[in-house]
């Protein structure tokens, strides 16, 4: 989970290293649009080989809830 | 799999017109500040050059294949393919290629039509000029490949407006026995067609007033159904899914490795999908030209730009080995191993 947080923290100029916590909500940290959205899958897709869908988007509200779908992915 | 290798056909020259007009991406005050440098640092294009009214995408081709003909010196009486692929044909009827070979003075002796594609148009065009070529039969043909992609995005979208621009291009093939094999490999899943679409205006949804009703989709979002539409989530996860075992399986076939590449030419479909390909790939950057920042998404004549515009210099002189790969509206996707040598390849022209 750490190191998922970095990860995310590394994308992302606007989020400051720390702020980021599992229960965060992602909507709330920082400008939701669809560029980040595509940041983050982006991310995923290259660090996990996972692929994040819209749905899986709108359905998650934190971080945690992010990471928990990933993780259920992961080869 | 629909590998083709296609022997004996050399490719000549490649020449791209854009219009002289440009937008700035930082000047598109449809979206914020913040989001303005988002999408120029992320998705990669700050400018896009843009048709003026009466420019048409084949105006722009006939602009570039002038400029290539007389730089090849070739006789446009021995040229007997012309292929236009586009999907911003002159008229709905007739065919663009058949305007075009009157245009540019071709003999009647010319095979000339239109192909419906967009973003894999490139590589799509490539195999059925290299296929119908095979026979030694045609010595000469033009590839036409472009779009102005720019009429049919709405201003007030923000998820189409900011990323599209217009370009021309064309690219001279001759038949040439001792020429190196083009290897395709073509794919198509039209379950994904409604990721990018117009909706109205063909058969299926005739044009009617309704189609130009302008209505908010999201935020950020109007569009009227004549406009384009862009589901960006989707079509970055086909291009992510898709590509690069596209690829791999081009590789496994020819036994080639991109060690052995010197350049990736991608479709500029978005920097973020092109850097993500390119990572899931291991290659370099210096190995993966773009085009996207000066000229936005270009539609199917992205790859030949991008040869044009960052590439020139490399592919005028000596053997260049090519792996061309190209994806998205159809969604159609398909990638081709090519070589060239000593390409006449001259400067983006301005129209």
């Amino acid at each position: 989970m750490d190191e998922f947080i970095k990860q995310i923290e590394g994308e992302f100029d606007d989020i400051k290293p720390g702020v980021l916590k599992p229960d965060s909500k992602f909507r709330e940290v920082f400008e939701w649009n669809s560029i980040n959205a595509l940041i983050l899958i982006a991310m995923v897709k290259t660090e996990y080989d996972v692929t994040l869908s819209a749905d899986d988007l709108i359905a998650a509200k934190t971080v945690q809830d992010i990471y928990n779908v990933v993780s259920s992915r992961v080869k | 799999m629909a590998v083709l290798s296609l022997p004996g056909i050399k490719l000549c020259g490649i020449a791209a017109a854009v219009p002289a007009t440009v937008e700035r991406n930082a000047d598109y005050t449809w979206i914020s500040q913040k989001e303005r440098d988002s999408l120029i640092k992320n998705i990669g294009v700050e400018t896009r050059h843009v048709a003026e009214k009466g420019i048409t995408t084949s105006d722009l081709c006939v602009t570039a294949a002038e400029k290539l003909l007389t730089d090849l010196h070739w006789d446009r009486g021995e040229i007997e393919l012309l292929v236009f692929v586009s999907q911003s044909r002159d008229y709905l009827v007739p065919t663009t290629a058949c305007i075009v070979q009157d245009r540019l003075g071709l003999p009647h002796s010319c095979i000339a039509f239109d192909i419906g594609l967009g973003c894999s148009g490139y590589i799509y065009g490539l195999s059925v000029i290299g296929s119908m070529m095979q026979t030694g039969a045609i010595r000469k043909a033009l590839l036409m490949v472009g779009d102005i992609s720019t009429i049919t995005t709405a201003y007030r979208d923000k998820s189409t407006y900011p990323l599209f621009g217009d370009a021309g291009t064309v690219t001279a093939l001759e038949y040439s026995e001792g020429a190196a094999p083009m290897v395709f490999n073509l794919q198509t899943d039209g379950s994904g067609y409604k990721a990018l679409m117009i909706p109205d205006g063909g058969a299926r949804n005739r044009m009617s007033r309704k189609s130009f009703d302008v209505k908010p989709v999201s935020k950020g979002i109007y569009r009227s159904k004549m406009n384009l539409v862009l589901d960006g989530i989707e079509v970055f996860n086909f291009s992510l899914r898709e590509v690069v075992p596209n690829i791999k399986a081009l590789l496994n076939h020819t036994g080639a490795s991109l060690d052995g590449v010197d350049f990736i030419v991608f479709h500029q479909a978005n920097r973020l999908i092109n850097e993500t390909l390119r990572k899931m790939l291991r290659v370099p950057p210096e190995k993966v030209p773009y085009s996207i920042r000066e000229y936005g998404n270009t539609s199917g004549g992205s790859v030949p730009l991008t040869m044009v515009a960052a590439l020139a210099g490399d592919l005028r002189s000596g053997k260049k080995s090519l792996l061309l790969s190209a994806f998205g509206v159809g969604l159609s996707w398909g990638s081709v191993l090519v070589e060239t040598e000593n390409l006449c390849c001259p400067d983006v022209i301005e129209v």
